[in-house]
């Protein structure tokens, strides 16, 4: 699913990453718990959470996840969306519960990671 | 080659700055990115456990024979029973550090499923030092000397 289509699903906000909107996902993952994405093998993973902090930026980055979705209308910070820009990040602002978007996202075709 | 990192016990705006500097530094080296990955990761649950645990601690980093070998020393409380503190889902953070998405007691145990040697030894009272060490073999061995 492109990032255009996700962010059009979830009737979100882009807060960077113009001009990847056609960047593909196949895959996503939900947790508050950076400790749990930390765990993913998987690359190129859409990463749900309700968890707004530089941690969520910097966990992306560790785990090569190209695309954070903020869920139930959390906000971030604007050195949150520079860390992102700086390491090529998409983010997404979503007022969704985590429940909601995830349900949405797998109705359109994301899949789970397990 | 040698690189050394100040972390800042409790400051975790920051926390993950050195991890995102060895990233890029093994970037540049051209390492293979599965192998970044698992450093980096490993890097930073040990960079964010200085960070949610320690006073204040340095990371050091060689990349020379084959291997990359981080070791990460802090001045702080020590881990009392290593054992324990490796088992999954024991911990003993703070609230700010669960508030960070960390200190669900999986740091240690995720480091040790990413390294290829991972060395622990603590003092109570005094601080602990993390080895971590990575092999940079298969087809990618830049750094062989």
């Amino acid at each position: 699913m492109k990032v255009k289509d996700i962010v059009r699903t979830l009737d979100a906000v882009l807060l960077c990453g113009s001009g990847q909107e056609d960047y593909v996902i196949d895959v996503a993952f939900a947790s508050d718990l950076m400790s749990d994405v930390l765990t993913l093998k998987h690359d190129h993973v859409l990463l749900i959470t309700g968890l707004a902090n530089m941690q969520t930026i910097r966990t992306a980055e560790m785990s090569d996840i190209k695309c954070v979705i903020f869920a139930r209308n959390k906000k971030a910070s604007k050195e949150m969306i520079e860390l992102a820009q700086e390491n090529e990040i998409i983010l997404i602002e979503c007022r969704y519960s985590v429940f909601k978007t995830c349900g949405l996202l797998f109705q359109a075709g994301v899949k789970p990671i397990y | 080659m040698h690189f050394e990192y100040n972390v800042d016990g409790g400051d975790f705006t920051r926390a993950g700055y050195a991890s995102s500097q060895i990233k890029k530094l093994l970037k540049r080296l051209n390492v293979d990115v599965g192998i970044i990955k698992r450093t980096v990761v490993a890097a930073y649950e040990a960079e964010v456990n200085i960070v949610a645990h320690a006073y204040s601690g340095t990371i050091y980093v060689d990349v020379n024979n084959g291997k990359i070998r981080m070791t990460f020393k802090d001045e702080g409380p020590g881990i009392e029973d290593i054992e324990q503190a490796m088992q999954e889902g024991y911990s003993t953070a703070s609230d700010k550090v669960r508030e960070m998405g960390f200190g669900a007691g999986m740091g240690l145990s995720n480091i040790k499923k990413n390294a290829d040697e991972m060395e622990i030894t603590s003092e109570v009272d005094k601080g602990t030092i993390l080895v971590i060490e990575m092999r940079l073999n298969g087809a990618n061995q830049p750094f062989n000397q």
